[in-house]
């Protein structure tokens, strides 16, 4: 690939690291209006919803597959398991579908 | 409890456990494309973001212009700005340097597990655990991937390709319970996710960007009008 691939190798880092680090080191210790700061913390919330759906669904061709994983995986959670289990019981099950 | 640095190591290990077949797989993807060993860790070691190094693997096999690539990577990620400036609200007070440092390991996985906390707080020693152990999670897979290849039975394969977002859906779900604003929050962002996802309108990165901002903004200011609301009715109560 030769040096080319190095350079775009170097881009890519600035490209990624950069949006990463702004905010943690620009807005270090300053006060934020209170609705700003509200809508920071509903972040996680919302960026987990749209991280879930609708990629999940699509992890495989088969929809099926991607709609079984989601079901068992909130059945999980909502039972109270920790993430740990939540994660290795999904992958098990869906083996065990992907089998037949 | 979660405040000291192998609080961390244990907290971020689901994550590592999610890499493991997403960077494998990255690392073999890598090879076919043609990328020796040294240049696909590389790419890992350095550049760190699934999504975009997926991308760039399928761009550099098309041919694109590097520049182009560079800037799709900046694109694919610009959500993370999002991501560091909620996390900012989260962690507690630390040098600039130390927080710069790990700002790089600040994953979508990693920043979920951070900002689901039950702790008002997050310690530095506890974030740096999260962060290295799914880094290196990242990183020795892909040279690993590059090296064994698709030796993973085909079966466990597909199955794995569930993980991350499993590891998401767990995250999520303790936080729903008896919260209804959680559930809005991430129900509305699903559903705009969903609406530009199928109608091609956004590019993924930027997708999940305005459905997290819009769906913040807009449960916010529900939110906010509602309390309000509430305030004054007690207050004209109490003027009786």
């Amino acid at each position: 690939m030769g040096s080319t691939y190095w350079w775009m190798l170097l881009g890519m880092a600035i490209a990624t690291y950069v949006p990463r680090m702004i905010p943690l080191t620009i807005l270090d210790g300053k006060e934020l209006p209170p609705i700003v700061s509200g809508v920071l913390r509903n972040i996680p919330y919302a960026v987990l919803g749209a991280l879930i759906f609708p990629a999940i669904l699509h992890i495989q061709d088969d929809i099926l597959f991607g709609i079984i994983g989601a079901v068992i995986a909130f059945a999980l959670a909502f039972i109270g398991l920790d993430v740990m289990f939540v994660v290795i019981g999904t992958i098990a099950a869906l083996a065990v579908y992907s089998l037949f | 409890m979660n405040t000291t640095f192998s609080h961390g190591l244990k907290a971020g290990s689901s994550i590592a456990i999610g890499y493991f077949p997403v960077a494998l797989t990255f690392g073999l993807l890598a090879k076919t494309t043609g990328l020796s060993i040294m240049e696909a860790t590389a790419m890992s070691l350095f550049v760190y973001a699934g999504a975009a190094q997926y991308m760039a693997l399928s761009l550099l096999a098309s041919g694109v212009a590097p520049w182009l690539i560079v800037t799709n990577t900046f694109i694919v990620n610009i959500r993370h700005f999002l991501m560091t400036a909620a996390l900012n609200e989260k962690v507690e007070p630390a040098p600039k340097w130390k927080k710069a440092m790990y700002a790089f390991g600040i994953t979508d996985e990693t920043f979920s597990v951070l900002a689901t906390q039950k702790n008002r707080q997050v310690t530095t020693a506890f974030t740096f655990g999260v962060a290295l152990i799914a880094y290196s999670s990242w990183v020795i897979f892909t040279a690993v991937g590059h090296v064994i290849g698709a030796n993973l039975p085909q079966f466990l394969q597909q199955a794995m390709s569930v993980a991350l977002y499993a590891m998401f859906i767990g995250l999520l779900v303790p936080s729903m319970k008896g919260n209804r604003k959680v559930v809005l929050l991430a129900a509305i962002a699903a559903a705009i996710h969903c609406v530009l996802y199928y109608t091609h309108l956004l590019s993924t990165g930027w997708s999940i960007l305005v459905a997290t901002l819009a769906s913040a903004i807009f449960v916010e200011i529900l939110y906010v009008k509602s309390n309000k609301n509430v305030d004054r009715f007690t207050e004209q109560k109490e003027e009786n």
